[in-house]
């Protein structure tokens, strides 16, 4: 539709004028943005949360700590909560799953799982995770039994959640960097389970 | 709420959710990552809260959806931005105005094609 590339097209000019005028007014540089960008497209991603679930899973101290205050914890392995936004961590259980959603916009823990997928920030995720969890999670493939206690956790600039999935059978003999790859982003955001390593 | 909701939201994006490593691709276009690296940049430089643009952000995203606004997530984000940077006083609607001009001449220039 010619109204939406109009629309594109005027924000693109928008956001170059926005940069050219603070850099002109001397509020930032270039460098800057282009540190920021950076950062996010190449450094920061999931593989950070997975390092935090991988070794909450070896290691039960490191797991308390964790589930009693996310953001100290995962600073520990070097990860920081961007905007200083505090990190709730929720354990998932046999008997209690849960999932991360912004309604309003689009808070999500930057520092460990990196920039939201496109899914996560659409009206039909953002409406329906908390009115209807279990359909929704159908849609991921995710079919949850009735007994299972689904909690919905609506994030916001200040609080930001990040899901502790389970460890899955057949891993007791892994070790924490053979369970980093099995850590799936949709995991740690509870669409998703983590399957048990193919034979 | 009228806007049309996807029957199966997982199916909204290709399926890239597998985070093996960090180098995900989270911008469409290079414009969007300016806009994300300056909203950022600006709230590292203290001069606002990142609560501040959240919440201007979130305002944007009702105000385009209860209008059916089919505008993209960075169109709103960029939206967002320029009302709080003129809202904090650093430039003027006037000034921000001037310069898309600017830009948008420059642009029919190069491109010799209007569609009217």
């Amino acid at each position: 539709m010619s109204t939406v590339t109009q629309t594109e097209t005027d924000a693109a000019l928008r956001t170059r004028a926005l940069e050219s005028l603070l850099i002109e007014k001397g509020l930032i540089t270039e460098d800057i943005i282009d540190e920021v960008v950076e950062k996010y497209e190449k450094d920061v991603g999931p593989l950070n949360g997975a390092r935090v679930v991988a070794r909450a899973w070896t290691d039960p101290d490191y797991k308390r700590r964790l589930l009693e205050d996310g953001r100290a914890a995962i600073a520990e392995l070097g990860f920081d909560s961007a905007q200083g936004a505090k990190i709730v961590v929720l354990e998932n259980t046999p008997d209690v799953h849960h999932l991360v959603v912004c309604t309003l916009c689009s808070c999500y823990p930057w520092s460990v799982l990196g920039l939201p997928p496109n899914w996560y920030k659409s009206y039909a995720y953002r409406s329906r995770a908390v009115r209807e969890p279990r359909a929704v999670l159908r849609e991921f493939d995710l079919d949850l039994p009735d007994a299972v206690e689904i909690r919905v956790w609506d994030s916001n600039s200040d609080l930001r959640y990040m899901v502790l999935p389970e460890r899955p059978a057949g891993t007791e003999d892994y070790t924490e960097e053979q369970l980093i790859p099995l850590v799936t982003r949709d995991a740690m955001i509870g669409v998703a389970k983590i399957a048990s390593p193919a034979k | 709420m009228t806007q049309k909701t996807d029957k199966n939201i997982s199916t909204l994006e290709a399926r890239t959710a597998l985070p093996r490593e960090n180098g995900e691709l989270v911008f469409q276009a290079p414009w969007e990552a300016r806009a994300f690296g300056l909203a950022v940049a600006l709230n590292e430089k203290d001069l606002y809260e990142w609560r501040e643009f959240s919440s201007q952000l979130a305002s944007e995203i009702a105000a385009a959806e209860q209008n059916n606004d089919p505008s993209s997530y960075y169109a709103r984000w960029v939206a967002s931005l320029e009302e709080l940077i003129i809202a904090q006083g650093l430039i003027s609607r006037e000034q921000l105005d001037a310069k898309t001009a600017e830009y948008a001449s420059g642009i029919h220039d190069h491109h010799d094609h209007h569609d009217h």
